[in-house]
């Protein structure tokens, strides 16, 4: 107030411009103030927020590694195609959006403009395919299959195509080197789901969404080795979209070359055998049935007896995996899946399931000296074994008198396992078990032999075949017991009277169960590799192998091999002598018994091999036909359903198998230079620094190279295979152990389609 | 005195050289408030790396050259310094004569914008395009034309040592000569300047010594004013529903509420230091809209962070503080009523435009004094702080 009489103003002015004045100075701080809450105090906040405004990914996907076989040879690997996209980001920055350009694009490949536009939207609920389902940040594939020359024209005028990119980009492919196929092994990758990007995303390895997962088969087991690291490079982007710079690159690390053991040139083949035996088989005239065979389906297994490895494994049918390359069409995919198609993604070696008929009489065999009958004990083989009012008749009616186990599981003798097997059913009290535990020695062995639950192969989805044991025909019945006796009918139809029995003692172990049981037929299912597990036992000296085919895990420079090493699962419930006495009377049926008539001048001094078939009744189909064979270090099985007995079917193309393996020429004779592979390899193939992969050349087609037993297609049935000269002749060809007139054939499962 | 020639207002002493004599003691160099003049200056030049930094990518808008707006920003200081000069040198006391003209001249502008001269830009009808890039907006105009034009009706009588306040009659007649402009600008329809004009008059008044009735009563009157805007829908869709955002700014963050939301993304992430000039990413981004005018302080609170934006918050302080003390040393009310008018404008432009970035007032279209690109508004505030500077210079000698 000092001031008012030097300026002469009022005292009301001076307090006004005073209040003007602290208004000013609060208004300033509210502005201060407010400001340091903003970028002091939540400044954190907002710069996360600013971040997430802003940050765009793109995605550059790591190379796929390769699917290697024993050697080297890729059986998966990828191919480099020449791909056009464009950058919708870029595109959009034209005036027209871009339209120009891409009619421009249309014509270079030859595709029409509205084909492209439609290529490069955005896909959203109400779009339908084809769509970009992708991020928008993604370059958009038009098409994978740009020609060089439409590639050099779209670059040399790079001016005229703006946002369109054309760049060689690896693409799987599977060259099956050879003529091999592998399909069911390898599998095959789909585009990751919505799912799956939300259930891995706090994972160690979260999936983006340009990936592609393996579904199946090898590509699904190493999925995770195989696939490598996407590289993810996040760009700065204005509120348009438009790139304005890189935050952060993070490179692509390439996928693990996965070495298998399988071999490229015995998988080809044992496809190949597979495949011919079964048109053979279909040129065959099944009596029972009064038709041709159908020989629907098949597998065949080739493993290294001494470590579970798998050389080669085939399904029939099959498809070609390259249908999936590139995203698979409605149409491929409906065949492969549909309803009236023959479920040729099913890998049949694993996941087919079939009664193994008399290639089950070794876990018999093994039951009956656990249960304490001797080795060398007589046992009747009579031509039939009657229980009450049923019949249970030998093969054929033949009878070989008291014999020994070997003996009888040499030639097969039904009757003797009858005999053994229900003398134990008996001893455990018959249809009402005495209380307390029954032994079940016959039941026991099934599973100490590691049936009725997965082998644990290195593949997906791999069933369990069944042992039926007292526990199962609780469940079944259970299951079931409603249905049975809902449409069972005592006097009614053959299926009406056995849904009848079935509702009354289903749950129940009858006599006829066990003594089906004990030759391989009824309800026991088994897969192709638990046979190939078991048949590799006997020849190791009674190690069962987790059976394996991903041999090596081998980073892309090739400096880290991680081996996998063979697992060891178990041995067989079975003593030295027991495995020997087996390993003779196998040996036998090669040079005298049921497969004798199929391997007649088989060098057995020099390549020692053993057999046993197997003929599996099927309700309503035709018999599934079984052959389960060893050497020294392999062990192969065939099955073949709808195709008759396990030699008839399966003979020569086991001994093909065999022979180009070993090298065995049609005189007998050995090549060792056209031998394939003696011996299993044990050696890893080369992964170079610079990520290529030594592997020899592998010829067009191996299976026509060793042509090694006359070709043609020998019929036992029209008696054009001349008997050989030290073994007995097979007669009409179904020497084997199918038994006949059975009071009741059960219903069972073949392999599932 | 030497007539208009304030540059020898000192009038004593021997005629030295030029340069010296403009220095030389109570010469008229010496007299000019620096601290303000050197404030608003850097404002200026601040304003212009914001400018540059906010449109040097803006291809769109700036014809492919990243300096578009810079020149153009520099330009216009340069332009609104020289209209500085010019104000000074005409005095305010010079210029008092002719604000019946000038009111005239400037209310003429503002209806020439309702007629089919003008043109909307962002929904104000407020804008005289000249051509070759260069527009006008007469409103900013008439804000110093209602200062003078009030001013002089308010201090006339007092001045003259018949009253010691302003009587009633009077008081009347310049809320009359303030309502005519702004009754115009709320057709258009320019809510913020309306406002501002508002706050000027308010301002005017407390500093005419004009009876505490009359200031409540014009706080009445706005408030009422307020909700009969709102009520008869003078204002558009979009001006209510920048009011709706303010209040609720995730009320719609794609539409409405984007502005605000993404000018405190802008401003918040800055933190202390900032990202730094011309590496703001929500800037380089574009991701604030109208970011060279209105919303240019989100650039300094992004790039330049708290010290920065802070800086500018201090400097504006710096000229208004000055501007008060000139309010409150000149003797003449006249000089009082037109520099608190002044202040008025001032203090609450920037606050509307720093409070609608920082999400503390609503969103209406104010430039930032001195910093915003735009030539009338840069044009109009160097005026006043050319006629700020004119009352600091001709102030009566005291003692």
């Amino acid at each position: 107030m000092t001031n008012i009489p030097e300026t002469g103003r009022t005292p009301r002015v001076q307090i006004r411009l005073v209040v003007i004045q602290i208004l000013v100075l609060s208004l300033l701080g509210t502005l201060g103030g407010r400001l340091w809450y903003l970028q002091i105090r939540e400044g954190a906040e907002y710069q996360k927020e600013a971040s997430g405004n802003h940050v765009q990914q793109v995605v550059a996907p790591a190379v796929r590694g390769s699917i290697l076989d024993a050697r080297g040879v890729p059986l998966a690997d990828n191919e480099t195609r020449l791909v056009v996209s464009a950058s919708r980001t870029d595109l959009l920055k034209q005036p027209d959006d871009g339209k120009a350009v891409l009619t421009k694009l249309a014509g270079v490949l030859g595709m029409s403009p509205e084909e492209v536009m439609l290529k490069v939207r955005l896909c959203d609920a109400k779009t339908p395919q084809p769509c970009w389902n992708g991020s928008p940040y993604q370059p958009i594939p038009i098409t994978d299959e740009a020609t060089a020359k439409q590639a050099l024209q779209i670059r040399e005028r790079a001016e005229d195509f703006p946002g369109i990119t054309a760049e060689p980009e690896a693409v799987r492919r599977y060259p099956g080197p050879g003529k091999s196929n592998t399909a069911q092994v390898l599998g095959y990758l789909s585009p990751v789901t919505d799912d799956e990007i939300q259930q891995a995303k706090d994972s160690a390895s979260p999936y983006l969404r340009s990936d592609q997962v393996g579904r199946s088969g090898l590509e699904r087991e190493y999925d995770k080795e195989l696939r490598g690291k996407a590289g993810v490079t996040r760009y700065e982007v204005d509120n348009l979209g438009r790139v304005i710079g890189t935050a952060q690159a993070d490179a692509a690390e390439p996928g693990s070359n996965l070495v298998t053991s399988i071999d490229s040139r015995v998988q080809r083949i044992a496809e190949f055998e597979l495949d011919h035996a079964m048109k053979v088989a279909r040129q065959q005239f099944d009596k029972v049935t009064n038709e041709n065979y159908k020989a629907d389906s098949g597998a065949v297994v080739v493993m290294e007896a001494k470590t579970g490895r798998i050389v080669a494994m085939a399904s029939a049918p099959t498809y070609d995996p390259n249908v999936w390359v590139g995203g698979i069409s409605a149409k491929d995919y409906k065949q492969l899946t549909d309803k009236n198609s023959d479920y040729p993604l099913l890998n049949r070696a694993i996941q087919g399931q079939s009664a193994p008929g008399s290639t089950f009489k070794v876990v018999s065999t093994a039951a009956a000296v656990e249960a304490g009958y001797a080795w060398d004990g007589g046992y009747p083989c009579t031509s039939s074994y009657s229980v009450g009012s049923q019949v249970f008749k030998n093969f054929e009616g033949e009878s070989f008198g008291p014999i020994s186990l070997g003996r009888a599981l040499e030639v097969s003798c039904d009757t003797v396992f009858y005999g053994l097997s229900d003398r134990e059913w008996k001893k455990d009290g018959g249809i009402n078990p005495k209380k307390g535990q029954p032994k079940d020695y016959f039941y026991k062995a099934a599973h100490q032999f590691g049936l009725g639950k997965e082998t644990g192969i290195d593949l997906p989805n791999e069933v369990t075949g069944r042992v039926p044991d007292r526990q199962w025909k609780q469940d079944y019945w259970k299951a079931n017991k409603d249905s049975w006796c809902k449409s069972g009918k005592k006097d009614g139809s053959y299926v009406e009277k056995i849904a009848y029995e079935n509702c009354l003692e289903g749950n129940r172990m009858r006599e006829g169960d066990s003594i089906n049981y004990s030759i391989g037929q009824g309800d026991t299912l088994l897969t192709p590799i638990q046979e190939a597990v078991i048949y590799g036992a006997l020849a190791n000296g009674g190690t069962m192998y987790t059976p394996s085919i991903g041999k090596a895990v081998i980073s892309p420079d090739g400096k880290s091999v991680q081996e996998i090493k063979p697992k060891k699962k178990g041995r067989l419930p079975v003593n030295q002598a027991t495995i020997k006495g087996m390993d003779e009377a196998l040996q036998g049926v090669i040079t005298r018994g049921t497969a004798a008539w199929k391997f007649s001048g088989w060098p057995q001094d020099k390549i020692t091999l053993h057999a046993k078939t197997g003929t599996a009744e099927v309700y309503g189909k035709q018999t599934t036909s079984w052959l389960a064979t060893y050497s020294k270090d392999y062990t192969v099985i065939m099955t073949i359903a709808q195709a008759g007995t396990g030699s008839g079917a399966s003979g020569e193309a086991v001994r093909n198998i065999y022979s180009a393996m070993y090298g065995v020429q049609p005189d007998g004779s050995i090549d060792k230079k056209k031998a394939l592979l003696p011996e299993p390899e044990t050696k890893l193939p080369k992964v170079r620094t610079d990520g290529t992969i030594k592997s020899p050349k592998v010829s067009d087609d191996p299976a026509k190279d060793i042509q090694v037993t006359p070709s043609g297609s020998p019929s036992p049935d029209d008696g054009s295979q001349p008997p050989a000269t030290t073994t007995s002749s097979p007669g009409n060809g179904n020497r084997d152990t199918r038994r006949r007139a059975r009071r009741r054939p059960r219903r069972r499962r073949v392999m599932p389609a | 005195m030497t007539g208009a020639n304030s540059f020898s207002v000192s009038g004593y002493g021997p005629q030295r050289a030029g340069w010296t004599r403009l220095f030389a003691r109570d010469s008229l160099a010496r007299r000019l408030d620096w601290p303000m003049l050197l404030s608003a200056l850097a404002l200026s030049m601040i304003g212009s790396l914001l400018v540059y930094s906010a449109t040097r990518n803006r291809t769109e808008i700036n014809q492919g050259d990243p300096y578009y707006f810079l020149i153009r920003h520099l330009m216009n200081t340069g332009i609104g310094l020289a209209l500085m000069v010019g104000t000074v040198w005409l005095g305010h006391r010079g210029l008092r004569n002719a604000v019946p003209i000038l009111y005239g001249l400037s209310v003429f502008g503002i209806l020439l914008v309702l007629t089919p001269l003008g043109s909307t830009v962002n929904g104000a009808h407020s804008w005289i395009v000249l051509g070759g890039g260069f527009s006008l907006q007469p409103s900013e105009f008439v804000k110093i034309t209602i200062i003078l034009g009030m001013a002089m009706l308010l201090a006339a009588r007092v001045d003259a040592g018949d009253r010691k306040y302003p009587d009633h009659r009077t008081v009347l007649q310049a809320l009359g000569l303030a309502a005519v402009p702004i009754l115009i600008v709320l057709l258009m329809p320019d809510l913020g300047s309306v406002m501002v004009m508002v706050v000027i008059i308010l301002g005017v008044l407390l500093a005419s010594g004009a009876s505490n009735r009359w200031v409540f009563g014009l706080i009445t009157a706005g408030a009422v004013g307020a909700i009969a805007v709102w009520q008869l829908h003078i204002l558009d869709e979009y001006q209510i529903n920048r009011f709706a955002a303010f209040a609720n700014p995730a009320l719609d963050p794609a539409g409405v509420g984007y502005n605000t939301n993404q000018a405190r993304i802008a401003i918040g992430s800055g933190g202390l230091t900032g990202a730094g000039l011309f590496h703001g990413s929500q800037t380089t981004g574009q991701f604030v809209p109208e970011q060279q005018t209105d919303f240019v302080f989100t650039v300094a609170g992004e790039e330049l962070g708290f010290l920065g934006a802070g800086l500018i918050i201090v400097l504006l302080g710096v000229v208004l503080w000055r501007a008060c003390r000139i309010a409150r040393e000149t003797t003449e009310l006249y000089g009082t009523i037109v520099a608190a008018g002044i202040v008025a404008w001032f203090v609450f432009q920037a606050f509307e435009n720093i409070g609608m970035t920082l999400g503390i007032m609503p969103v209406t279209g104010l430039p930032l004094p001195f910093v915003s690109y735009g030539g009338t508004s840069m044009f109009a505030v160097w005026v006043a702080v050319g006629l700020l500077q004119s009352i600091r210079v001709q102030r009566p000698m005291s003692a």
